[in-house]
């Protein structure tokens, strides 16, 4: 067996298995006895588990790794250790309850689950054009601050894996200047069930435009710091170029879409290419770059971060334009009572509503119960909704019987197809190199299990 | 009254109407499919269909992607494409799982098709519709011409065979791996299926209707809050 480490990252090295080398499996322990027994036995090929549990799996993952000295020979991912049931779950609760659920499924990108579900429900509903510009504006809004969130975990989980802690707390430093936002508006900072069938959950609170533009020069700084933290550190650099390289054949093979694809010369967006919620009227770029490696991915995820910004500051101009315009649907057989304002509690009411269905309308009261316990029923058939998540497209294929419960709610979360290129990514590479893949991908494994 | 409690007018001795290429979604019993139902509605019955196949012009691009479709399968054709459903601005294609890997090859290949990836498979479970209990759904995009097209494969519950794609798209790996986990479609020629959400010595298939959700009951305050799909529920 003969093993070449003068080139670390080349797929050169592989030893010739005749399929007779003796395999022997670990559990846990330490690693020097580990290597010591190995060494003992003379054995150079060791196969261990990375994960379930471990800081740089971003969730709960597990992975297979089969060494000799520093490079990885094999690896293959294994998942479903977050397995949660949410789409089976969606298919015992309402349409509106379904939020609940899909928004907990990549719960660093959180508003995305819901408004591709919203949007694939709108579909079947045949409401896509009666969405109030307001609540298409606040939908953007609440994406692209998420993206920044998302991206911002990326690069910063990413730099604190490969043992730069500053980058991680300047990361999650902007990070809490978008959920402030998103806080004063939604009512939560994640998980927020704020994008609804027909709009969104409830309107801004007073002085809420206020706070978007004190908010994005304090991002814009985190940014620029973020990018002069790493963009130019030799470590860093030396760390990221050239390494989880897959070039364009290989992304188109495994459908892999995202900064990763675009890392490779295709400027594919979903936001250009098939617009929703508006996204043609919103003047932003899409960053693309040839690279197609780590270094490059994480150039393109700042990047964005800025072009987010820019949609940002376009929406606070919309929402001031838009001040007191409806933000759900007119038809009240799907809307959900919308004009609420968020209360010292966190949670949104309307006393209107409340004075409206109880002192004065028993056929309100009637209304609004019926839409709360039973929902509204949606026309059979079946539709599919894309739209670009911060790692990739996210899709969302939902069946309808003509009932007020989803017959099939099924998500395509981009972390779940590109984490097959895991493999590909690493193997060949040195053992440390496969956490920055990883990172690379930024899947998140509630998305990747559901 | 007590006639009505004894011999109910369940509507289950209806046979559904099940017009050619439609597929029969449900059947709904009652007014809010609920057991015990003391609203009077229970003898309603209602069969859901998928909307009736689409008719010449589909509309757009949708015929250019027919025609070539049609022009490359030659004399198969007619055999390969069931019925084209036009829906809420999407194409939806049911195809003879025979004649799958044939179908997804030309929509990869041809420069007029050009549907460079296929963007997973989800598996939809159909209890009422006999004989084709089983729906593989694939989304597959192009870029090239920025357009996405439905292909949907159906296959009964006793032969749940449908061919792998993955020869076509290495992509849809770990898509089939999970239809297989939660349907128990057999994809016929994967590299290695195997469950992928659940452990692998899981009995059943999660996501099919006669698997239930579980849980148990909850006591909340003296009440017990049955599990959620033991509850009363309207459908």
């Amino acid at each position: 067996m003969t093993t070449d480490y003068t080139t670390p990252h080349a797929t050169a090295g592989l030893g010739d298995d005749d399929g007779t080398a003796p395999e022997f499996t670990v559990y846990g322990g330490d690693w020097t006895d580990v290597a010591e027994e190995a060494t003992r036995l003379s054995e150079q090929r060791i196969v261990f588990n990375m994960g379930p549990q471990h800081p740089s799996t971003h969730g709960v993952l597990r992975i297979m790794l089969e060494v000799e000295g520093e490079t990885v020979q094999e690896l293959r991912a294994g998942i479903g250790y977050l397995h949660t049931g949410i789409e089976k779950n969606m298919e015992y609760r309402t349409w509106t309850q379904g939020v609940t659920f899909a928004t907990r499924m990549d719960y660093v990108a959180a508003m995305f689950n819901e408004a591709v579900y919203c949007l694939g429900v709108e579909k079947l509903l045949g409401i896509t054009d009666d969405i109030p510009e307001r609540a298409n504006v606040l939908r953007v809004l609440m994406m692209e601050l998420t993206r920044i969130g998302s991206h911002l975990v990326a690069i910063g989980t990413g730099g604190n894996e490969m043992g730069a802690t500053t980058v991680m707390t300047t990361a999650f430093i902007g990070r809490e200047e978008t959920f402030k936002v998103i806080e004063n508006i939604t009512g939560l900072r994640t998980n927020n069930a704020y994008i609804r069938p027909g709009g969104v959950a409830q309107d801004t609170p007073e002085g809420a435009v206020e706070m978007i533009r004190e908010m994005i020069p304090k991002v814009r700084h985190v940014l620029d710091d973020m990018a002069y933290l790493q963009l130019e550190n030799p470590i860093f650099k030396g760390r990221l170029q050239n390494v989880a390289v897959l070039d364009l054949s290989a992304c188109m093979a495994l459908g892999i879409t995202g900064p990763m694809l675009r890392s490779a010369g295709v400027p594919y967006d979903l936001r250009k290419s098939e617009p929703y919620c508006g996204y043609e009227t919103y003047d932003f770029q899409v960053p693309t770059s040839m690279d197609a490696d780590a270094y490059s991915r994480v150039v393109l995820r700042l990047e964005e971060c800025y072009e987010s910004l820019k949609i940002v500051e376009q929406c606070a101009d919309r929402l001031e334009a838009l001040e007191g315009q409806p933000v759900m649907v007119a038809d009240k057989k799907i809307a959900w009572p919308a004009q609420l304002s968020v209360g010292g509690d966190g949670q949104g009411n309307s006393f209107e509503h409340i004075r409206h269905i109880m002192g004065e309308s028993m056929e309100a009261l009637i209304h609004h119960f019926k839409l709360v316990t039973e929902g509204f029923p949606v026309p059979a058939g079946q539709a599919y909704a894309a739209i670009e998540n911060p790692k990739g497209m996210l899709g969302c294929h939902v069946v309808s019987d003509g009932g007020t419960k989803p017959w099939r709610a099924h998500f395509r979360d981009p972390g779940f197809n590109n984490l097959q290129a895991l493999s590909m990514l690493t193997e060949g590479g040195q053992v440390a190199d496969v956490v920055v893949a990883i990172a690379t991908i930024d899947m998140v494994l509630g998305g990747v299990d559901r | 009254m007590s006639d009505a409690i004894e011999n109910p007018t369940t509507g289950a001795e209806v046979a559904p109407v099940a017009p050619e290429g439609r597929t029969l979604i449900n059947v709904r019993q009652g007014m809010f499919g609920a057991q015990g139902d003391t609203t009077g509605y229970g003898g309603l019955t209602r069969f859901i269909y998928e909307p009736a196949p689409a008719q010449r012009p589909y509309g757009g691009w949708f015929d250019e992607v027919v025609d070539v479709l049609e022009e490359l399968l030659g004399d198969k054709a007619s055999e390969a494409i069931e019925s084209v459903i036009v829906d809420r601005g999407e194409l939806t294609l049911h195809i003879a799982s025979e004649h799958l890997l044939e179908v997804a090859q030309h929509l990869r290949d041809d420069q007029d098709l050009r549907f460079e990836f296929c963007v997973g498979v989800s598996g939809v479970h159909y209890p009422a519709h006999t004989g084709r209990e089983l729906h593989a759904v694939y989304p597959i995009q192009s870029i090239t011409h920025n357009r996405r097209i439905r292909v949907e494969v159906s296959v009964s519950e006793q032969d749940p065979h449908i061919p792998s794609v993955t020869s076509v798209y290495p992509s849809n790996n770990w898509h089939e791996r999970e239809t297989w986990d939660f349907f128990g479609i057999i994809f016929d020629g994967h590299p290695g299926l195997a469950r992928i959400e659940m452990p692998d010595d899981w009995v059943g298939h999660p996501q099919r209707k006669d698997y239930p959700l579980g849980g148990i009951p909850i006591e909340y305050k003296g009440a017990e809050v049955p599990s959620p799909d033991e509850r009363r529920q309207y459908r």
